[in-house]
């Protein structure tokens, strides 16, 4: 039943507002895929092209081998979960249920055969006769998604299908989502703006940014070795901190504008060359020590239970600025001791894990550590 | 402290509750408990016989299968011609949308009975099409009678079913849409299965507005029912006509007519209940651009309808420039016409009109916000009690209420029959129910923690309903408050049962010209149009035309 799903140079236009200028992408079947990106860059433009329900300016859009550029939204054989669910709210919940499969045509033993056993699969049977308005957001959700797998469609696609939930309910269904999505065996396409409900459902994930595919790999890769600086600051928190590359008789070292430095054995050779960068630090990446570092005074603590984070701040090292991160200090966190915090006011230093810390150009377009997998085609 | 708070808030808001409750008991529930007692008893005590005589005379009881025979059909039209326009006009980018919306809301605000007039002037005995066409040989059927009453009705009330579904369907979801289209249905199947059975709620109570205003419509079959009678035009002919020595049959029959309307209410109330759905449009759906053979006949259908709606008003204000004596129109165009309404009266007409206008808005303004602050904030028994008796006035036709007043008022303590005073609490009585809706509504909407923020601010609770929660409530009250304002001024069923010479108003005095003149009426009815569409310019620059609601 599943397909992939191939996308070739699509281009969005709005009147002369270019929304997406060229973008290509391969989603292999029976993979859940999720887009992500900041709000405005495009996801949901794209998903709903994949649906029908956009025009298509430019490009190819192929389930299989199939081009559906110009078919009909009713006939591309899709599920889709919305973002308010678009539950119809004058029909019963079986009524939901059974409304795709009703306009196929499909016999009467048949639907009402594939209806229970969708609603069982979902828990949402005991529902069966109840109008919507007297369902909670999470039961909604359900019978959304119910809705969209009875007509065993080719490709699931869900437009933020979770932003409705609150913080509890969100964890419990996305754990629901991709259950369901394993055991049916479909290509999920999904999207969302929240990194850390990507991480936790997706197969592959494609941080977008105006309009452009910044990066598509598991959430393992893209969290690890992001492709841009983009990616890296969007996913996860991040210290991002001005340094130097210099290469001497083969060798890679980094300084940063304190006189810390440390050789890197993992840059690109084509690299390997005397230039400015931006390092990208995560919080778990710098390890509080006396010996060897960035020398810092400790700003502020704060516990939480598994860790405890610190607020360091350099005298001679400054983060960049980013939007998520507007603060000259850097961020870490340490797994929490049974000793005592560290007061504020205490000299430090930071040693910076080399292995796991990413490089990244002066223009912040390219991550010149090896291991970047970026998998779109 | 938590006490002492809680009693100066009972105290002022007590008062207001009281006065309320006194200015009710006094302008509304004795003239209907008059109404009742007159119908009911008399000077032996209590008496059977006004009904036994109107159940025992097919004359009588006929009027009201007729009032029902015109009233259903009339809604059944309205429907089937608003709802595909209301769908064309909201799911499509139909051209020259902001004129048809105006066309359209002019209709059905315009004075009842202007319609009728101008249709018999065009296809009366002497009407021009009916004359141009005869004399080609063609005879087309009588305006006078069921037919006629049907055609101007549905012409004047389509528009409401327009204004009442372009709301609901701006209410449905794009999602919804899209949900459907990607289940596999679309186009009319999509129509019947998804928007109309979304809408219904809508539906139901357009059906309903319409039914009520066909049911007490009096103008238009008193204009051109001729042999056909129906319930109001019998209210009044009791009442007033040269036979009228009876009030207390007149008052029994006025009974009668609150207890269908009431029924026909009651029935709406249980049919909606079947639809226990709110609708909230996140992404309200796009307009598509029409294309095609499909896309001229949406336009057609839109202009044609429109047109037929409009023409009738247009010939009135073209019909008063002509000349004309008593019976013909003659060649040729002057003012002679405005001359002669000049000389009945058509200054001083202006003038009442007016002052009724205002004067009433300004009561049921003041009164509307009071009642929905104490029906919302203050809930309690008494409160409760003032909600559910403002809306009596609602299923109840305007020449009951007239009645109910008059015979009630003409007599010490107050005697104000025959004054524009009484016209005043008519209008306001009639039109209080709509405003208290639209400001108990957008009252709901303005969360408490406004008014709390306000007075935890300092302010106190009479500040604080002046400074913030009434500035608030405006903008859902003023473009509803404008549009009651043309619904005053063109008062008929009530205003007929109680003007006198001295407080002749410009539609009272359009229909008493019509007996006497061509010309005149024609004059009356076009400063009353004029009139209206001062005003409902306004409210439109006010609202944007996108937002029309009644």
């Amino acid at each position: 039943m599943s397909v992939n799903i191939r996308i070739e140079h699509a281009l969005k236009k709005y009147g002369n507002n270019t929304v997406i200028p060229d973008l290509s992408l391969n989603i292999r079947p029976g993979e859940f895929f999720t887009l992500l990106g900041p709000s405005g860059c495009g996801k949901t433009t794209l998903l709903r092209m994949i649906a029908g329900f956009n025009t298509i300016e430019g490009g190819e859009f192929y389930f299989g081998d199939k081009m559906i550029n110009d078919l009909n939204p009713a006939k591309r054989n899709i599920g889709m979960v919305f973002q308010n669910y678009a539950i119809f709210p004058h029909l019963t919940v079986r009524k939901n249920v059974e409304y795709g499969l009703k306009n196929r045509k499909v016999p009467k033993e048949e639907i009402k055969k594939k209806t229970d056993e969708i609603m069982k699969k979902i828990h949402i049977e005991e529902y069966a006769d109840r109008m919507p308005e007297r369902l909670s957001g999470g039961q909604q959700q359900r019978v959304a998604l119910a809705r969209a797998l009875v007509i065993e469609p080719d490709v699931l696609l869900m437009d933020e299908p979770l932003s409705n939930l609150d913080a509890k309910l969100r964890v419990e269904m996305r754990n629901v989502i991709k259950q369901i999505q394993r055991e049916v065996g479909i290509t999920n396409v999904y999207v969302t703006h929240d990194q850390e409900e990507a991480m936790s459902v997706s197969d592959r994930i494609a941080v977008m940014h105006d309009g452009v595919i910044q990066h598509v790999g598991t959430p393992k890769d893209i969290y690890q070795r992001p492709a841009n600086l983009f990616v890296a600051s969007f996913i996860g928190r991040t210290n991002l901190v001005n340094g130097k590359l210099t290469v001497k008789n083969g060798k890679c070292t980094v300084s940063l504008p304190d006189g810390y430095r440390f050789e890197m054995d993992n840059i690109l050779d084509e690299e390997k060359h005397d230039q400015d960068v931006i390092l990208a630090i995560r919080p778990e990446e710098l390890v509080i020590n006396d010996k060897e570092g960035i020398h810092a005074k400790v700003d502020d603590s704060v516990f939480l239970g598994l860790n405890t984070h610190y607020y360091v701040l350099s005298d001679d090292v400054h983060c960049i600025h980013t939007e998520d991160k507007d603060d000259d200090r850097f961020e870490l966190i340490q797994e929490s001791l049974i000793d005592e915090i560290i007061p504020n006011g205490t000299d430090v230093r930071l040693r910076i894990k080399k292995e796991k810390v990413n490089v990244f150009t002066a223009d912040g377009c390219k991550n010149i550590v090896r291991g970047v997998k970026d998998d779109r085609i | 402290m938590k006490q002492k708070k809680q009693r100066r808030g009972f105290e002022i808001w007590t008062v207001f509750t009281w006065v309320i409750i006194a200015l009710f008991l006094v302008f509304f529930i004795y003239p209907l408990a008059n109404l009742l007692r007159q119908a009911f008893f008399d000077a032996n005590g209590f008496t059977m016989k006004n009904f036994i005589k109107f159940f025992s005379k097919a004359y009588y009881t006929n009027t009201i299968k007729n009032s029902f025979k015109v009233s259903t059909l009339t809604t059944l039209c309205a429907l089937l011609i608003g709802i595909p326009y209301s769908y064309f006009y909201s799911f499509y980018n139909i051209k020259g949308r902001k004129l048809l919306i105006i066309i359209s809301v002019m209709c059905c605000m315009s004075a009842p009975f202007v319609g009728a007039y101008s249709w018999t002037l065009l296809l009366g005995r002497s009407g021009v099409i009916t004359q141009a066409l005869a004399k080609i040989g063609i005879n087309i059927p009588t305006i006078y009678g069921m037919g006629g009453i049907i055609l101007v009705q549905v012409s004047k009330f389509y528009p409401l079913v327009l204004i009442y579904m372009n709301g609901a369907f701006r209410n449905i979801d794009s999602s919804l849409m899209e949900a459907s289209e990607n289940l596999g249905c679309t186009g009319l199947k999509r129509f019947f299965t998804i928007v109309l059975q979304l809408s219904m709620p809508t539906v139901l109570a357009a059906a309903l507005l319409v039914f009520m205003r066909a049911f007490a419509d009096f103008g238009t079959p008193m204009l051109i029912g001729e042999g056909f009678k129906t319930f109001p035009v019998e209210i009044y002919s009791q009442f007033v006509g040269e036979m009228a020595d009876d009030w207390g049959f007149a008052c029994a029959i006025s009974c009668l007519a609150i207890v269908i309307t009431g029924v026909i209410f009651w029935i709406q109330k249980f049919a909606t209940e079947k639809y226990k759905f709110s609708l909230n449009a996140l992404h309200p759906i796009e307009k598509k651009e029409p294309k095609g053979i499909k896309g001229l006949a949406m336009h057609l259908y839109c202009y044609i309808v429109s047109a037929i709606a409009f023409i009738p008003q247009l010939y009135v204000i073209y019909s008063s420039f002509r000349n004309c004596n008593e019976v013909f129109f003659l060649p040729g165009f002057s003012l002679k016409s405005y001359k002669s309404a000049i000389k009945r009266n058509l200054i001083g007409a202006i003038k009442n009109t007016m002052t009724l206008g205002f004067a009433a808005l300004a009561i049921i303004i003041i009164l509307a916000i009071i009642i929905a602050y104490l029906t919302v904030r203050r809930k309690n028994f008494a409160n409760e009690a003032i909600d559910t008796v403002s809306m009596l006035p609602y299923i109840m036709p305007g020449s009951v209420i007239g009645i109910a007043l008059l015979t009630s008022f003409n007599k010490k303590p107050i005697a104000i029959s025959g004054t524009l005073l009484i016209m005043i609490v008519a209008c306001v009585v009639r039109r209080l129910p709509y405003t208290i809706r639209s400001a108990t509504a957008t009252l709901i909407q303005i969360p408490m923690s406004i008014e709390e923020a306000s007075i935890s601010l300092g302010a106190s609770k009479l500040k604080t309903f002046f400074k913030a929660t009434v500035p608030m409530m405006s903008s859902g009250i003023v473009s509803g408050a404008i549009l009651s304002f043309v619904a005053i001024i063109t008062e008929v069923s009530s205003a007929v049962i109680l003007y006198n010479t001295k407080t002749l108003t410009l539609t009272i005095g359009t229909y008493i010209s019509i007996s006497y003149s061509l010309g005149v009426p024609c004059v009356f009815a076009t400063i009353t149009t004029l009139i209206t569409v001062i005003v409902l310019l306004i409210y439109i620059r006010i609202t944007g035309t996108e937002d029309v609601r009644l």
